[in-house]
Protein backbone atom coordinates (compact mmCIF):
# COMPACT_ATOMS: atom_id res chain seq x y z
CA UNK A 1 0.00 0.00 0.00
CA UNK A 2 2.71 2.72 0.87
CA UNK A 3 4.56 1.48 -2.43
CA UNK A 4 1.28 2.85 -4.27
CA UNK A 5 1.15 6.18 -2.11
CA UNK A 6 4.91 6.22 -2.76
CA UNK A 7 4.43 5.70 -6.52
CA UNK A 8 1.45 8.12 -6.31
CA UNK A 9 3.57 11.13 -5.02
CA UNK A 10 6.39 10.25 -7.19
CA UNK A 11 3.92 11.16 -10.30
CA UNK A 12 1.83 13.89 -10.66
CA UNK A 13 -0.64 13.55 -7.44
CA UNK A 14 1.15 16.30 -5.87
CA UNK A 15 0.31 18.08 -8.71
CA UNK A 16 -3.22 18.04 -7.67
CA UNK A 17 -3.80 21.38 -5.64
CA UNK A 18 -5.75 21.59 -2.50
CA UNK A 19 -8.68 23.96 -3.52
CA UNK A 20 -10.50 22.42 -5.69
CA UNK A 21 -14.08 21.55 -5.16
CA UNK A 22 -15.16 18.16 -6.72
CA UNK A 23 -13.22 15.50 -5.60
CA UNK A 24 -12.57 12.04 -4.81
CA UNK A 25 -11.66 10.55 -1.53
CA UNK A 26 -8.55 9.16 -3.56
CA UNK A 27 -7.55 12.80 -4.97
CA UNK A 28 -8.02 14.15 -1.61
CA UNK A 29 -6.00 11.68 0.29
CA UNK A 30 -3.19 12.18 -2.54
CA UNK A 31 -3.01 15.77 -1.95
CA UNK A 32 -2.97 15.72 1.66
CA UNK A 33 0.23 13.42 1.57
CA UNK A 34 2.04 15.15 -1.06
CA UNK A 35 1.52 18.22 1.11
CA UNK A 36 2.73 16.01 4.10
CA UNK A 37 5.57 14.96 2.11
CA UNK A 38 5.42 11.52 3.70
CA UNK A 39 3.19 8.53 2.87
CA UNK A 40 0.31 8.36 5.41
CA UNK A 41 -0.27 5.37 7.78
CA UNK A 42 -3.51 3.75 8.52
CA UNK A 43 -2.37 2.76 12.04
CA UNK A 44 -1.76 5.97 12.94
CA UNK A 45 -5.33 6.93 11.39
CA UNK A 46 -7.01 4.78 13.24
CA UNK A 47 -5.51 5.72 16.42
CA UNK A 48 -5.92 9.14 16.35
CA UNK A 49 -9.68 8.31 15.35
CA UNK A 50 -10.98 6.72 17.89
CA UNK A 51 -8.41 7.76 20.75
CA UNK A 52 -9.11 11.01 22.67
CA UNK A 53 -6.54 13.82 22.57
CA UNK A 54 -6.85 15.47 26.29
CA UNK A 55 -10.21 16.75 25.80
CA UNK A 56 -14.08 14.81 25.97
CA UNK A 57 -14.11 13.84 22.74
CA UNK A 58 -12.96 11.21 19.91
CA UNK A 59 -13.83 11.10 16.19
CA UNK A 60 -15.63 8.12 17.28
CA UNK A 61 -17.69 9.62 19.95
CA UNK A 62 -19.88 10.93 17.05
CA UNK A 63 -18.77 8.71 14.03
CA UNK A 64 -18.79 5.28 15.97
CA UNK A 65 -15.06 3.56 16.72
CA UNK A 66 -15.55 2.20 13.01
CA UNK A 67 -17.04 4.51 10.84
CA UNK A 68 -19.78 2.31 8.23
CA UNK A 69 -22.86 2.88 9.78
CA UNK A 70 -24.86 5.53 11.13
CA UNK A 71 -23.12 7.52 13.99
CA UNK A 72 -24.97 10.02 16.41
CA UNK A 73 -24.14 13.32 17.48
CA UNK A 74 -22.73 13.34 21.15
CA UNK A 75 -24.85 16.21 22.09
CA UNK A 76 -27.91 16.64 19.89
CA UNK A 77 -28.39 12.81 19.06
CA UNK A 78 -28.61 13.74 15.81
CA UNK A 79 -27.63 10.56 13.42
CA UNK A 80 -25.11 10.99 11.27
CA UNK A 81 -24.35 9.22 8.14
CA UNK A 82 -21.45 6.69 8.24
CA UNK A 83 -18.08 8.81 7.18
CA UNK A 84 -16.29 5.99 5.65
CA UNK A 85 -16.40 6.27 1.34
CA UNK A 86 -17.71 2.82 1.35
CA UNK A 87 -20.16 3.18 3.31
CA UNK A 88 -21.44 6.79 1.99
CA UNK A 89 -20.45 7.32 -1.64
CA UNK A 90 -20.66 10.77 -0.93
CA UNK A 91 -18.14 11.34 1.44
CA UNK A 92 -14.80 12.90 0.84
CA UNK A 93 -16.21 14.67 -2.72
CA UNK A 94 -16.44 18.14 -1.84
CA UNK A 95 -12.96 19.73 -0.98
CA UNK A 96 -14.27 22.57 0.90
CA UNK A 97 -16.86 20.58 3.24
CA UNK A 98 -13.78 18.13 4.18
CA UNK A 99 -12.25 20.75 4.83
CA UNK A 100 -14.62 22.59 6.88
CA UNK A 101 -15.41 19.67 9.07
CA UNK A 102 -11.30 19.14 8.98
CA UNK A 103 -10.84 22.15 10.81
CA UNK A 104 -13.82 22.44 13.28
CA UNK A 105 -13.87 18.82 14.21
CA UNK A 106 -10.10 18.80 14.82
CA UNK A 107 -10.35 21.73 16.97
CA UNK A 108 -13.31 20.07 19.23
CA UNK A 109 -11.03 16.79 19.66
CA UNK A 110 -7.22 17.99 19.36
CA UNK A 111 -8.20 21.69 20.38
CA UNK A 112 -6.08 22.95 17.05
CA UNK A 113 -6.42 22.09 13.56
CA UNK A 114 -4.76 18.81 12.01
CA UNK A 115 -1.80 18.86 9.91
CA UNK A 116 -1.84 17.30 6.31
CA UNK A 117 -0.52 14.40 7.53
CA UNK A 118 -2.84 13.95 9.90
CA UNK A 119 -5.68 14.18 7.58
CA UNK A 120 -3.71 12.03 5.39
CA UNK A 121 -3.32 9.31 7.76
CA UNK A 122 -6.99 9.45 9.30
CA UNK A 123 -8.24 9.32 5.20
CA UNK A 124 -6.02 6.31 4.36
CA UNK A 125 -7.58 4.75 7.27
CA UNK A 126 -10.93 5.47 6.52
CA UNK A 127 -10.48 3.99 3.10
CA UNK A 128 -9.59 1.22 4.20
CA UNK A 129 -13.15 0.42 6.19
CA UNK A 130 -14.80 -1.80 4.05
CA UNK A 131 -19.31 -1.29 4.01
CA UNK B 1 -76.11 56.16 13.94
CA UNK B 2 -72.37 55.38 15.70
CA UNK B 3 -72.25 51.68 16.58
CA UNK B 4 -71.29 51.34 20.12
CA UNK B 5 -67.98 51.42 21.38
CA UNK B 6 -67.90 47.75 22.34
CA UNK B 7 -68.71 46.89 18.51
CA UNK B 8 -65.92 49.08 17.44
CA UNK B 9 -63.49 47.22 20.10
CA UNK B 10 -65.09 43.69 19.07
CA UNK B 11 -64.25 44.31 15.46
CA UNK B 12 -60.74 45.30 16.29
CA UNK B 13 -60.04 42.57 18.88
CA UNK B 14 -60.84 39.92 16.10
CA UNK B 15 -59.28 41.62 13.26
CA UNK B 16 -56.31 42.13 15.58
CA UNK B 17 -56.56 38.04 16.54
CA UNK B 18 -56.60 36.91 13.02
CA UNK B 19 -53.29 38.84 12.40
CA UNK B 20 -51.68 37.06 14.68
CA UNK B 21 -53.07 33.54 13.75
CA UNK B 22 -52.11 34.39 10.20
CA UNK B 23 -48.53 35.61 11.10
CA UNK B 24 -48.24 32.46 12.88
CA UNK B 25 -49.19 30.17 10.30
CA UNK B 26 -47.07 32.40 7.91
CA UNK B 27 -44.44 31.63 10.10
CA UNK B 28 -44.50 28.00 10.92
CA UNK B 29 -44.81 27.59 6.51
CA UNK B 30 -41.71 29.80 6.54
CA UNK B 31 -39.54 27.49 4.10
CA UNK B 32 -35.99 27.26 5.03
CA UNK B 33 -33.50 28.63 4.03
CA UNK B 34 -31.22 25.82 1.94
CA UNK B 35 -27.99 26.92 3.45
CA UNK B 36 -29.56 26.84 7.18
CA UNK B 37 -30.62 23.62 6.72
CA UNK B 38 -27.69 22.01 5.40
CA UNK B 39 -24.88 23.90 7.69
CA UNK B 40 -26.73 23.97 10.91
CA UNK B 41 -29.21 20.74 10.21
CA UNK B 42 -25.94 18.80 10.02
CA UNK B 43 -25.12 18.43 13.86
CA UNK B 44 -29.39 19.22 14.61
CA UNK B 45 -33.15 19.77 13.59
CA UNK B 46 -32.55 22.82 11.96
CA UNK B 47 -34.55 24.29 14.47
CA UNK B 48 -37.14 27.14 12.81
CA UNK B 49 -36.03 30.55 13.38
CA UNK B 50 -39.43 31.78 15.27
CA UNK B 51 -38.31 29.53 18.58
CA UNK B 52 -35.53 32.47 19.23
CA UNK B 53 -35.64 36.26 19.22
CA UNK B 54 -33.44 38.34 17.14
CA UNK B 55 -30.88 39.23 19.75
CA UNK B 56 -30.31 35.28 20.62
CA UNK B 57 -30.04 34.40 16.79
CA UNK B 58 -26.99 37.14 16.95
CA UNK B 59 -25.60 35.92 19.55
CA UNK B 60 -25.42 32.57 18.41
CA UNK B 61 -24.37 33.25 15.19
CA UNK B 62 -21.65 35.80 16.49
CA UNK B 63 -19.65 33.10 17.98
CA UNK B 64 -20.52 29.90 16.21
CA UNK B 65 -16.60 28.63 17.38
CA UNK B 66 -17.53 28.10 20.70
CA UNK B 67 -21.25 26.51 19.65
CA UNK B 68 -22.74 24.77 22.67
CA UNK B 69 -19.42 22.89 23.12
CA UNK B 70 -18.77 22.45 19.83
CA UNK B 71 -16.50 23.82 16.82
CA UNK B 72 -19.54 25.19 14.50
CA UNK B 73 -17.48 28.29 12.68
CA UNK B 74 -18.54 28.91 9.42
CA UNK B 75 -16.80 31.33 6.49
CA UNK B 76 -18.04 35.12 6.81
CA UNK B 77 -20.69 35.04 3.91
CA UNK B 78 -22.25 32.03 4.68
CA UNK B 79 -22.36 33.15 8.42
CA UNK B 80 -24.26 36.40 7.27
CA UNK B 81 -26.84 34.55 5.24
CA UNK B 82 -27.96 32.57 7.87
CA UNK B 83 -28.21 34.91 10.36
CA UNK B 84 -29.63 37.61 8.72
CA UNK B 85 -32.32 35.53 7.50
CA UNK B 86 -32.93 33.76 11.03
CA UNK B 87 -33.11 37.33 12.44
CA UNK B 88 -35.78 38.43 9.43
CA UNK B 89 -37.34 35.31 11.12
CA UNK B 90 -36.81 35.30 14.61
CA UNK B 91 -39.95 35.27 17.25
CA UNK B 92 -41.92 38.33 17.58
CA UNK B 93 -43.98 39.88 20.15
CA UNK B 94 -44.30 38.91 23.57
CA UNK B 95 -41.86 35.99 22.98
CA UNK B 96 -39.23 37.97 21.79
CA UNK B 97 -38.92 40.24 24.83
CA UNK B 98 -36.27 38.16 27.01
CA UNK B 99 -33.87 36.07 25.51
CA UNK B 100 -33.93 32.60 27.08
CA UNK B 101 -30.87 31.74 29.76
CA UNK B 102 -27.79 30.91 27.29
CA UNK B 103 -30.09 31.68 24.02
CA UNK B 104 -31.09 27.71 24.67
CA UNK B 105 -34.63 27.01 22.66
CA UNK B 106 -34.94 24.32 25.60
CA UNK B 107 -34.72 27.07 28.11
CA UNK B 108 -37.56 29.50 26.95
CA UNK B 109 -40.55 29.35 28.70
CA UNK B 110 -42.83 27.92 25.71
CA UNK B 111 -40.46 25.37 25.71
CA UNK B 112 -40.44 24.88 29.16
CA UNK B 113 -44.27 25.19 29.28
CA UNK B 114 -44.69 23.00 26.42
CA UNK B 115 -42.92 20.10 27.49
CA UNK B 116 -43.88 19.93 31.15
CA UNK B 117 -44.91 17.11 31.19
CA UNK B 118 -42.17 15.07 30.48
CA UNK B 119 -40.03 13.34 33.13
CA UNK B 120 -36.70 14.60 33.62
CA UNK B 121 -35.73 10.81 33.05
CA UNK B 122 -37.54 10.66 29.86
CA UNK B 123 -34.91 13.31 28.61
CA UNK B 124 -32.36 10.69 28.88
CA UNK B 125 -33.62 7.66 27.43
CA UNK B 126 -31.15 6.44 24.91
CA UNK B 127 -33.90 6.45 22.36
CA UNK B 128 -34.31 10.19 22.99
CA UNK B 129 -30.68 11.69 24.48
CA UNK B 130 -31.10 14.99 24.71
CA UNK B 131 -33.83 17.74 25.15
CA UNK B 132 -32.30 19.47 21.91
CA UNK B 133 -33.10 16.22 19.47
CA UNK B 134 -36.48 17.47 18.43
CA UNK B 135 -36.80 14.44 16.34
CA UNK B 136 -37.05 11.76 18.33
CA UNK B 137 -40.27 12.59 19.75
CA UNK B 138 -41.47 15.02 16.75
CA UNK B 139 -41.23 12.82 13.21
CA UNK B 140 -41.69 16.45 11.30
CA UNK B 141 -39.27 18.42 13.14
CA UNK B 142 -36.61 18.45 10.66
CA UNK B 143 -39.67 20.22 8.17
CA UNK B 144 -40.22 22.54 11.15
CA UNK B 145 -43.93 21.18 12.19
CA UNK B 146 -44.22 20.25 15.89
CA UNK B 147 -48.06 19.56 15.86
CA UNK B 148 -48.81 17.98 19.17
CA UNK B 149 -50.84 15.17 17.74
CA UNK B 150 -48.16 14.50 15.86
CA UNK B 151 -45.91 13.64 19.16
CA UNK B 152 -44.71 9.90 19.81
CA UNK B 153 -42.48 9.52 22.76
CA UNK B 154 -39.82 6.65 22.28
CA UNK B 155 -39.55 3.78 25.00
Amino acid sequence: MIVKYVACLALACSAIALGAAAATPAALLSAYSAKAGAAPSTERGQALFRTTHGREWSCSSCHGEVPRSVGRHAVTGKPIGPLAPAANAGRFTDEARVEKWFRRNCNDVLGRECSAAEKADVLAWLLTVTP
Amino acid sequence: MQPPSWWAALAFATMAATSVHAKERAARDLPALPQYVRECGSCHVPYPPRLLPAASWRALMGRLAAHFGSDASLDEATAQAIGAWLEANAASGKRAATPPPENRITRSSRFLHKHGEIAPSAWRRPSIHSPSNCAACHPAAEKGAFNEHDVRVPR
